[in-house]
């Protein structure tokens, strides 16, 4: 049989097995090689909070999606194309994210009793209870072939299974008419250590797009074509990678040496491994003792004159609270880098939700309001940081930086940017002064104070958590603390004067306006791109700047009949703008189901008040 | 030029209460900077004081230092932070029981466990001063205070058997009045490398007066504390005639000059002693079996973490490849669209 070759814009893939199976690592570099070979891509990793959950059970599937097309992706999509299901449980868990027209690609081998007794299913058929009989099925006996394929490899029965993951991946790479060369160079690099695994890995990956080309069973496979892209060096990066990053340029922008205090939290940990290894850009990285001292050090830090960062999840950001407002009151840089996950408390960790925006807004004692900004796509998480960075640097305060875990272990295509095109940052250091030093006297524009560095002669001062006067002294007179907090607040909200305005995308007016923040960007914009590309009256204006708020806000909602805001909470930017701007009416979508959207959600909800 | 006391002294007025210890320990260390920025080579502007919450923690605001006042529990933390991001700066801290023993009891022995070069000077005063007398973590067992109307019921710590257990390097105890030795502690904890616990006795006239007067009387200091000097023989007493002793395996008072006692049998204190065997007993004796330990106990060397940090960025930097981000954007796997 001739298998015929589809050529599509876009597809998704899926893989999904026991969080022991590689499924990660499979999608990682299916992604890779994709985008290597041209295509856009959005990757979404879907794992559960156990390293290793009981084997061959539901809670124990790890999940990895890749959306690669020759046109802009800007979901992982919503749902797949292929999925891969190397176990029963896999299959029971995933297959409501398979289109109808899906190939289903499991491994028949896992298909015994025990396995499928293990996955929990009623009967001893899975296929018929899921109603997945007339599907494009393929039961392709993957442990089996991998043992075969490996005999003899010399390598134990235990290594020999570790492979299967490279055999479904050969596979893949025959159904999308991939290249292996990607996947054999990594293999050389990350091997080079342990050499009598290369070849292994390599035959049988090999062996894997033999067998899915020789089965005949397989009857079409999709070419998507490199993408149309802007010219350009391109790389892949995940958002947790690209937020460090963008904290390296900061550092080297401001000549600030970067100093990280943190403590190891799903999914942020990234962010501190990633710093910990560029000692060679002046990094220093700290793992703390706890989130609080994670906190304290980068505030001990900045007081020092290092460009100070802590990043955290949602209970460390509880934790950090105190230490928040210490950082306020004692007008010091410092950046706070929360992504976001599933709460309250630790609610399902390893699950994406934009729920930490009360929390980051309002979440201490006393008045205490910070800067909030938000990343919108992994790659946006560089400029995200830098911007945090240089705001929380040039204005003397901290700013928190709201990821989210689908933002942090997603990743994309990034046209590599040039530091040059990037603004310089300006630290306020005083190198002395004229007359006694007052640390709380202002710029008159940013009301941002003077950094003045232990080491530096003449400025010696005491900063603290009491309230104080312009000139450092403890002050509890009732007129100057009313002060010293409108005039913290003010500096907040003077911020305003140096964010760029809010974008709309579409029509500048027109029926519904759709509101978003972070990390549901990509689900909004392909939503209602959708919605216009079908003559429907909808726009998109997505705040990346929240606390601040950018000043054409007000001026941008005014020009819609209806405002709809799209949020994975229950409301809680929703409400925020009600409080900021109340003269606007506001529809709500809400999910607080640890997942990302789905674009036909955001698509029915906008159709709903249309 | 030598800096004097009063060039350590802030223009802020003292608010400790009349009588308070705190007014003591603060003098002493007014008296001690001078011969430390002399002896170490440091400048005024590099001496920065930090502290957490409580009556001792008001200790930076009474310095002409930089100062960071900061939350309850934290200033180890804080000082951590201050120390790894400038090596150069000389940090010392002030704190409470309270304040180390008990909310920040965490970082207290992380940042020992470390050994961050910092100078904590642990005002014990076995209350909580601030919050108006209640107890500790180190109020004696049956201690009757506000939380505790028929004593608690809880054991304190030994501050210095702490220090030990986190593996401490430097770890020394004073009284809050004996301001010559104070300035001798704090030069020896300013020129240790690591973290250098100085553990106050201190008096709290208001909510705990007396806590260590059974010890500290002047009529009876001589034979109920014993101050250790490296290399010199553990004898005390207002005759001299006492001395410890090492018995089986723990220490023992013994009276030179009885039972065929002779000076010969002293043991001889080495602070440097890279096993803290002897150190944990020492910090552990208590009258009346024994007199109370004062001066350094334990001063030995090792790496220190802010150091180890920047060496490591230094070496680091050495090897690598990327020195910028733009190389840093451009390393690993990319691809050209033409």
């Amino acid at each position: 049989m001739q298998h015929k070759i589809i050529e599509t814009e876009d597809v998704v893939i899926r893989f999904a097995g026991d969080s022991g199976d590689g499924m990660q690592l499979t999608g990682t570099l299916f992604a890779d090689a994709s985008a290597l070979y041209g295509n856009e891509i959005s990757t979404f990793p879907d794992y559960p909070a156990e390293i290793r959950a009981p084997q061959g059970t539901v809670s124990g599937v790890s999940g990895f999606q890749v959306h690669i097309g020759s046109v802009k992706i800007n979901t992982p999509g919503d749902f797949c194309d292929v999925l891969v299901a190397m176990n029963p449980a896999a299959l029971k868990a995933n297959v409501k994210w398979a289109k109808p027209t899906a190939t289903i690609i499991v491994d028949a081998d896992t298909f015994d009793e025990k396995g499928i007794q293990r996955a929990g299913y009623a009967t001893q058929d899975p296929i018929a209870e899921l109603n997945i009989q007339d599907r494009n099925l393929i039961l392709a006996p993957i442990t089996t072939l991998t043992k075969e394929s490996l005999k003899d490899s010399g390598l134990d029965n235990k290594s020999i299974l570790r492979c299967k993951n490279m055999f479904t991946l050969g596979m893949c790479f025959f159904i999308f008419n991939k290249s292996l060369d990607y996947t054999y160079e990594y293999l050389e690099k990350k091997f080079k250590k342990k050499p009598n695994l290369i070849a292994p890995n390599k035959k049988v990956l090999f062996d894997g797009y033999n067998y899915a080309s020789n089965i005949h069973a397989i009857a079409d496979t999709y070419l998507v074509e490199p993408a149309k892209q802007e010219k350009g060096t391109y790389r892949n990066i995940n958002g947790n990678q690209a937020t460090a990053w963008g904290l390296l340029a900061a550092s080297e922008k401001s000549g600030l040496p970067l100093f990280c205090g943190s403590y190891p939290i799903t999914p942020a940990t990234a962010i501190l491994e990633e710093l910990a290894i560029y000692k060679n850009l002046g990094a220093k990285t700290v793992q703390a003792e706890d989130e609080i001292a994670g906190i304290c050090t980068a505030i001990g830090a900045a007081y020092a004159g290092n460009l100070a960062v802590t990043t955290t999840s949602g209970p460390g950001l509880s934790l950090k609270s105190e230490a928040l407002g210490l950082a306020q009151i004692t007008e010091l840089p410092l950046v706070i880098v929360d992504v976001q996950r599933s709460g309250p408390s630790t609610g399902i960790p390893t699950k994406t939700e934009q729920t930490d925006l009360n929390q980051a807004l309002y979440g201490r004692n006393g008045e205490c309001p910070i800067a909030v900004i938000a990343s919108h796509s992994p790659s946006h998480c560089f400029d995200a940081a830098f911007y945090a960075a240089k705001y929380a640097v040039e204005h003397m305060m901290p700013v928190i930086l709201l990821s989210e875990g689908f933002l942090g272990n997603g990743s994309e295509p990034w046209k590599i940017p040039s530091m040059k095109d990037y603004p310089e940052i300006i630290p306020p250091v005083i190198k002395s002064s004229e007359g006694a030093f007052q640390p709380y006297q202002r710029d008159p524009e940013t009301f941002a104070r003077k950094w003045a560095l232990p080491g530096t002669a003449g400025l010696e001062h005491r900063v603290g958590g009491l309230e104080k006067n312009t000139a450092g002294v403890i002050s509890s007179d009732p007129q100057n603390h009313e002060k010293m907090c409108a005039e913290r607040a003010e500096k907040v909200s003077r911020l305003a004067n140096y964010i760029p305005d809010i974008q709309v995308i579409g029509e500048e007016s027109g029926e519904v306006l759709v509101v978003g923040w972070g990390g549901t960007f990509g689900h909004l914009f392909t939503a209602v791109s959708t919605l216009q590309a079908e003559g429907k009256s909808v726009s998109l204006a997505h705040f990346d700047f929240i606390n601040p708020l950018p000043k054409n806000s007000a001026e941008v909602f005014s020009k819609f009949k209806k405002i709809i805001v799209c949020e994975l909470n229950s409301g809680q930017f929703a409400d925020y703008l009600r409080a900021k701007l109340p003269q606007f009416k506001y529809e709500q979508l809400n999910k607080v189901q640890g997942q990302p959207f789905i674009v036909k959600e955001v698509i029915d909800a906008v159709n709903n008040i249309l | 030029m030598k800096y004097t006391a009063q060039d350590f002294k802030s223009n802020q007025e003292v608010r400790w209460c009349p009588g308070c210890g705190d007014h003591a320990v603060i003098s002493s260390l007014h008296r001690a900077l001078p011969d430390v920025c002399e002896q170490l080579g440091l400048s005024k502007e590099n001496l920065v004081v930090v502290s957490g919450i409580g009556c001792s923690s008001r200790l930076p605001y009474y310095m002409n230092t930089f100062g960071f006042h900061s939350i309850h529990g934290r200033a180890t933390a804080i000082s951590t932070g201050i120390k790894v991001a400038n090596p150069d700066l000389s940090v010392w801290q002030a704190t409470g029981d309270g304040d180390s023993m008990a909310i920040g009891g965490n970082h207290f022995i992380h940042a020992i466990r470390r050994n961050v070069d910092l100078n904590i000077i642990l005002f014990n005063n076995q209350i909580y001063g601030l919050t108006k007398g209640q107890y500790s973590p180190t109020s004696k067992l049956g201690a009757i205070t506000k939380t505790s109307p028929y004593g608690t019921v809880e054991r304190p710590f030994t501050p210095g058997a702490l220090v030990l257990g986190a593996r401490g390097t430097f770890f020394a105890r004073s009284l809050d009045s004996e301001i010559k030795l104070n300035q001798e502690i704090f030069i020896e904890a300013a020129k240790h490398k690591g973290t250098s616990v100085v553990e106050m006795l201190v008096n709290c006239v208001i909510f705990n007066d007396g806590a260590h007067s059974i010890i500290s009387d002047r009529e009876n200091r001589a034979d109920r504390t014993i101050v250790l000097k490296h290399g010199e023989k553990m004898i005390f007493g207002k005759n001299k005639d006492k001395g410890i002793i090492l018995d089986g395996q723990g220490l023992k008072v013994v009276t030179i000059g009885e039972n065929g006692v002779t000076e010969d049998d002293i043991l001889v204190h080495d602070a440097h002693c890279e096993s803290a065997g002897i150190h944990n007993m020492l910090v552990d004796m208590k009258y009346p079996d024994f007199p109370v330990a004062l001066g350094v106990i334990r001063d030995v060397k090792a790496a220190t973490y802010d150091e180890a940090v920047k060496d490591q960025v230094i070496e680091v930097t050495g090897k690598s490849n990327i020195k910028s981000v733009d190389e840093l954007l451009h390393s690993g796997a990319t691809w050209e669209v033409k």
